[in-house]
């Protein structure tokens, strides 16, 4: 299975005539994207859209999820496939990826869950996408609209601009390919039989009750453990429902950039051998926890690891799913690495995690969402500002004249579990 | 700027064991150590005083002996204050603590200590004030003075204190976010053919030691007993009247519930930030079961129920804050007569 994604680059956008990429300019036609995020969907009342450029005096809140516009250009299957293309596997041909640009679904908040993203200032520095050239779209559903029914129609609205974007890179000629190949871990390539074969725990956040991430479509919530290759995941064969946290919620954008398969088929025959990756759910009751990490710990074993990095999303109840897999792991004589987020408080002082096991002797944090940030004013506010104060990482009176103060969890990205980020903290 | 130093008897040049118990004086300008810390200095600070103590007096009269000492420390107005090095004696180590903690909480000042790692003043207040890491004996005086001059002058300036491991402190048990070289999935992957391999690795986050709870045995006679409800699943009355924050709490509220019968969607909501709210704002007994704990009390299973509830949202919520609540609501549970509470969360 060979998947060649390939990088259209984007430098600029503008609202123009018609959709299309003019050189690393991006055109859009706002009145085709409005009518493509719609779709067909009556219970969207109205959308706006507008462009958020890096370095500009703009913040958004509250975000609900970030999406990379692609199109499929050669191979089986298409975007998001089980929820905008049909269930046919992804994952082989090639995919152009309009680098540098991004789809933001704001506006009117499902939960008090979302995040902010700021354009310039401070908070500029722990969210990849203020980094990128957003596509904002303000998306209002009828009154009266149940909040899982809301969640779905802002998450669909926000796939079908992402591909309506991405059809404008169909012929460009991309500045990059990255070429990722999935060989079967039962026959490995010859000469390398003795680098460590590793597997990825991929836990995808689905309790149920607007945490829900999609694998083709399908509810992680209802899921078993079960594999996946690393080309399906970096085709957007995953896609977030997560109503949670903003900074340790995996986007879809994260989901299709994971940087976890990216730096294992970097790696993957010079100095370890990249055997898959597991994909799991984190539920809520302590049953379906054991079901879960015991049922994934047997494919990871199945798979003849020596090694395996666990990524989590979320903090709390997914810190227990997260132990479980490391203990089940390092029983078996599996060695582990797992990548979290820290809660130490607004001081760091308090103890980081809720669940814990000796046996997670390797741990990456990706920092602590507690520590607080003041951002300055900002001159445009795409959203509603008032939510911060309900937001998570916000409290009553985070505004003030000097802007508002808030936790880093109220930053989207800020502590990605993926370790998409820079971002960790030390013991000082 | 103007330093004071504090001292111990035998540093300061009193006496050795037979004058540990005498109290505190002030001496003007360095004395004893206090001539290598003005050399390691330099013309930028002055010891204008040295305080010494002797280590029993002070062990014997914590609380006397600090707000002494402190009124001598701010007769002279320092712009930073220097303790010991203490090395791995035990009473001057929790003296020069003491000190140093008073000093920085309460007049604002920085302040500086150096000890040996396992001297037992380092637990009591490596979270509160920097302590340079020195050896166990006075052979590392040298050494640990010139860490905590180099130390005190950036604090005294207010400069960025970098990490443990590059200023010479003695880790305070602080989490502090920085950004590091790598992507956090690029070192993860390095950790890992690193831990394979059998090298040398440094985990980002030691596992906590957890507290763990050992049940009471079961409450005895249940229809005599006072039975209160707490919850970390968010309920407050409608409007959240004390604003708990959606994650990351910083209070609780406790609610008067002697008149209600049950909770309604009317009178009560989620302030959590962290669950899908729909179906606890539908019926917020199934997050607080005060209908039930109220059929409960008629058919005579429990006594009474305790006419407050008490909520945080534990969404987030660190686990120093959330044991400081507990002790304050333990405190006044355990005055009020209560002695079975049932907990829910979320």
């Amino acid at each position: 299975m060979v998947l060649e994604l390939c990088s259209v680059s984007v430098e600029d956008i503008s609202w123009g005539r018609k959709t299309i990429l003019d050189g690393t300019a991006l055109l859009v036609h706002r009145e085709g994207l409005l009518a493509a995020a719609k779709g067909n969907d009556h219970r969207i009342t109205s959308v706006k859209a507008f462009i958020a450029r890096p370095g500009e005096s703009v913040r958004i809140l509250p975000v609900k999820d970030v999406i990379e516009p692609r199109v499929k250009v050669e191979g089986k299957g298409g975007m998001f496939p089980g929820l905008i293309s049909g269930v046919e596997t992804v994952g082989t041909g090639r995919t152009h990826a309009l680098r540098g640009c991004a789809v933001v679904t704001a506006g009117q908040v499902v939960g008090v869950q979302e995040g902010l993203i700021d354009m310039s200032g401070p908070g500029a520095h722990y969210s990849p996408f203020s980094r990128t050239l957003n596509i904002v779209l303000a998306v209002n559903v009828k009154y009266g609209t149940s909040p899982h029914e809301h969640e779905e129609a802002l998450r669909l609205a926000g796939l079908r601009a992402a591909v309506y974007l991405g059809e404008a890179g169909r012929n460009a000629k991309p500045v990059d390919v990255e070429r990722f190949e999935v060989r079967s871990p039962f026959t490995p390539k010859r000469g390398n039989a003795d680098l460590p074969g590793i597997v990825y725990v991929y836990m995808l956040l689905s309790q149920g009750l607007l945490h829900d991430t999609y694998l083709y479509g399908q509810n992680a919530t209802s899921l078993l453990p079960t594999l996946i290759m690393g080309t399906e995941i970096m085709d957007g064969a995953i896609v977030s429902g997560n109503c949670v946290s903003a900074c340790d919620k995996n986007t879809t954008y994260h989901h299709q950039n994971n940087p976890v398969v990216r730096e294992l088929f970097k790696r993957d025959g010079i100095d370890l051998r990249f055997l898959g990756t597991v994909v799991g759910n984190c539920n809520v009751t302590l049953p379906a926890k054991l079901r879960a990490a015991q049922y994934g710990v047997k494919l990871v074993e199945f798979l003849c690891a020596d090694g395996a990095v666990i990524t989590k999303e979320g903090f709390g109840n997914p810190d227990a799913d997260a132990m479980m897999y490391c203990a089940g792991l390092e029983q078996m004589g599996i060695r582990t690495v797992m990548i979290t987020d820290e809660f130490a408080g607004v001081d760091g002082a308090s103890q980081s995690l809720a669940d814990t096991t000796p046996r997670a002797d390797a741990v990456v944090s990706t920092g602590n969402a507690n520590e607080r940030i003041l951002l300055p004013p900002m001159e445009k506010v795409i959203g509603d500002m008032r939510v911060i104060e309900r937001m998570a990482g916000g409290q009553s009176g985070s505004i003030s004249q000097e802007g508002i103060t808030v936790e880093l969890q109220a930053i989207l990205g800020a502590t990605n579990e993926l370790g998409f980020e820079f971002l960790s903290a030390r013991e000082e | 700027m103007k330093v004071v130093h504090y001292l111990n008897q035998f540093f300061g040049q009193i006496g050795a064991e037979d004058k540990a118990g005498i109290e505190p004086v002030v001496k003007t300008g360095p004395v004893g150590p206090g001539v290598l810390f003005q050399e390691l200095l330099g013309s930028e600070a002055e010891i204008t005083a040295t305080i010494v103590c002797g280590d029993n007096y002070f062990a014997e009269h914590i609380d006397k002996a600090t707000e002494k000492i402190l009124a001598m420390i701010t007769d002279y107005h320092p712009d930073l204050v220097l303790a010991g090095p203490a090395f791995n004696a035990g009473r001057y180590g929790i003296a020069c603590g003491a000190i140093c903690a008073a000093v920085v909480s309460r007049l604002g000042v920085p302040a500086i200590t150096g000890m040996f790692a396992e001297n037992p003043g380092v637990e009591s207040f490596r979270k509160t004030v920097y302590i340079v890491a020195t050896r166990g004996t006075t052979a590392g005086m040298r050494d640990g003075a010139l860490k905590m001059a180099r130390l005190a002058l950036k604090l005294a300036k207010g400069q960025p204190i970098g990490p443990p491991g590059e200023e010479g402190y003695l880790p305070r048990g602080l989490r502090k976010n920085y950004f590091a070289p790598e992507t956090g999935a690029s070192r993860a992957v390095t950790m890992l053919l690193k831990k394979l391999k059998g090298e040398p690795f440094l985990t980002e986050y030691p596992m906590p030691v957890f507290d763990r709870v050992v049940p009471l045995p079961p409450v005895e006679r249940m229809s005599e007993v006072t039975l209160a409800l707490i919850t970390s699943g968010g309920i407050v009355p409608k409007g959240n009247p004390d604003r708990v924050e959606a994650s990351s709490a910083t209070k609780y509220g406790k609610y008067d519930i002697s008149a209600l019968q049950r909770l309604t969607a009317e009178s009560h909501e989620t302030a959590h930030g962290g669950y899908d709210p729909t179906y606890a704002n539908e019926d917020p007994n199934r997050v607080l079961p005060l209908d039930v704990a109220r059929d409960l009390e008629r058919e005579g299973i429990i006594g009474r129920l305790y006419p407050y509830y008490y909520a945080t949202v534990g969404n987030g919520t660190s686990v120093a804050r959330a044991g400081q609540f507990a002790r304050e609501i333990a405190t006044e549970l355990i005055a009020d007569g209560v002695r079975a509470v049932i907990i829910t969360s979320t």
